[in-house]
């Protein structure tokens, strides 16, 4: 794995692998000094075109407990206030050679560009309307944790589909390992042709009552350049999860941040099914997964000695 | 590949009793003992190490197991597919004021350990660290030594030294092997 750009660019063996190795860091965050020394020495940059607390915090925090060097840049208060571009910006940070560059931008393909441009690994942290595949995993492992495997489960993603890349990204991997999804919303809320993916639709919560797992989306209110529903009120009388339409045994689930009152009640959100907090402590270790599984596999940015033949000291443990 | 049996189930048996009484004679109070073993087959012989010390001094000594990968000073350097598989490391007491026995099959170049005693103080602060190997190779790069010693095993650099454990591999001998092409040049 060179860059994560996508969740579609994985095999299912592919994200077993970094959930297997989240669950070790998971290990580490037990204990009492919570670093590990695997990525001295490297450079990671984390560039945020687009307001995060999550994503960026644990993409952050994940890189420390690695013993990473961190260069964190937002948008706001940065060059591209003054107008730099995205390619003279990696083009600047480039010249501290960096490991890995985290990336999120609103709009869909800014990282795969960046991949083109830089020599780093590019993770995407969500690009417009496209993909978030670190959520994806991060959503898979706090599942796994909770169910033990996915196959058959019954997935329901509901509310702002059109607007949402965790939504794109989600219904991939779920489908990837194995679950099956609805997806659910106000049909102008949900895209055109998304049976394409192989999920069914529907467009109201009648049969709610069949999912395992509930997955609600916000309704994300900066994408909509026109009315999508009629009144936030109306939306929430049709689409809102409570804890009337959510059973005891539905699990419930959502990316954050949650506009309480509208996708989801205040009662739901705080309810002894939402697993919406351990998604967040979930965050932290799929990601330092993420970031070993590209950097760690990867030579360290040296002069090459030679071709072919390593030079190095003999490799821990080699025939041991 | 030729394969040269140096242990068979029964010498392998009789030295780790051997062990188990050395370190019970070293160590007199076996209250403060814990036993820590390196993944795989490191943690493995420390089981049955730990079985065998409990046996004769009647107490039940705490164990723990480490896994290095997060630890190796050889990160970046391999390919994606040899990447080790990670064991999630177990160190649930504590170690302040314990004598650690830290136990691997094979010493060789000393990385292993350097990487294990990394990970082992980030659990806390032993008294002591002692280590114990079933087999000692030779070939060391860094000063490290072992205290107990299963066999000294003169190797030429690129034998392979084979540690196989009934609870992985069905079987209990360690093995040379001649070095095949790829594996010398690894």
């Amino acid at each position: 794995m060179r860059h994560l750009l996508g969740i579609d660019q994985l095999s299912r063996a592919e994200i077993e692998a970094i959930l297997d190795r989240a669950e070790s860091f998971a290990e580490v965050g037990r204990r009492d000094i919570k670093k590990v020394p695997t990525l001295r020495g490297r450079t990671v940059v984390s560039l945020f075109f687009e307001a995060s607390t999550r994503t960026s915090s644990s993409f952050e925090l994940a890189a420390k407990r690695l013993s990473a060097d961190l260069v964190s840049i937002k948008s706001g208060g940065s060059a591209v206030d003054k107008g730099e571009s995205l390619k003279d910006t990696i083009a600047t940070l480039s010249a501290y050679d960096p490991a890995a560059i985290v990336i999120r931008h609103p709009y869909a393909g800014a990282a795969q560009l960046v991949a083109g441009w830089s020599e780093a690994a590019v993770v995407n942290a969500g690009d417009g309307k496209h993909e978030h595949p670190s959520q994806a995993l991060l959503d898979l492992f706090t599942l796994r944790r909770r169910l033990g495997s996915l196959d058959g489960v019954r997935i329901w993603i509901v509310g702002d589909v059109l607007h949402s890349r965790v939504a794109r990204s989600n219904l991939v991997a779920f489908q990837a390992m194995g679950a099956e999804v609805t997806v659910c919303g106000p049909p102008t809320l949900i895209p055109r042709g998304i049976e394409a993916l192989g999920c069914k639709v529907s467009h109201s919560l009648d049969r709610l009552g069949e999912a395992e797992v509930v997955y609600a989306l916000r309704l994300q209110k900066e994408r909509m350049a026109e009315t999508f529903v009629p009144s936030l009120r109306e939306y929430a009388a049709r689409f809102q999860i409570d804890t009337r339409r959510l059973a005891p045994r539905q699990l419930l689930m959502h990316p954050g941040p949650v506009n309480r009152g509208v996708e989801l009640s205040g009662e739901a959100v705080d309810s002894p099914q939402s697993l919406i907090s351990e998604q967040v402590a979930s965050g932290l270790v799929v990601r330092m997964a993420i970031l070993y599984e590209l950097l760690a596999a990867r030579e360290r940015p040296t002069p090459v000695e030679g071709e072919g033949v390593r030079t190095g000291p003999t490799p821990l443990g080699q025939p041991a | 590949m030729s394969e040269k049996v140096v242990l068979g189930r029964d010498d392998l048996r009789r030295t780790l009793r051997r062990i188990a009484h050395e370190i019970a004679e070293k160590n007199p109070a076996p209250d403060s003992l814990a036993i820590v073993g390196i993944h795989t087959r490191g943690a493995v012989i420390a089981r049955r190490l730990h079985a065998l010390l409990g046996e004769m001094t009647a107490s039940e000594l705490p164990i723990g197991d480490l896994d290095i990968s997060f630890y190796r000073d050889d990160v970046g350097a391999k390919v994606p597919a040899s990447q080790p598989v990670v064991h999630a490391s177990h160190v649930d007491f504590d170690l302040s004021d314990r004598t650690v026995i830290l136990v691997d099959d094979v010493l060789f170049t000393g990385r292993t350990v350097r990487a294990a005693i990394d990970a082992l103080f980030d659990y806390g602060r032993p008294q002591r660290v002692q280590l114990a190997v079933l087999c000692d190779r030779g070939h060391r790069e860094l000063p490290i030594r072992p205290d107990y010693v299963g066999k000294n095993l003169p190797t030429a650099r690129g034998e392979r030294v084979n540690v196989r454990v009934e609870e992985v591999d069905d079987v209990d001998e360690v093995t040379i092997s001649e070095p095949c092409a790829a594996e010398a040049l690894a």
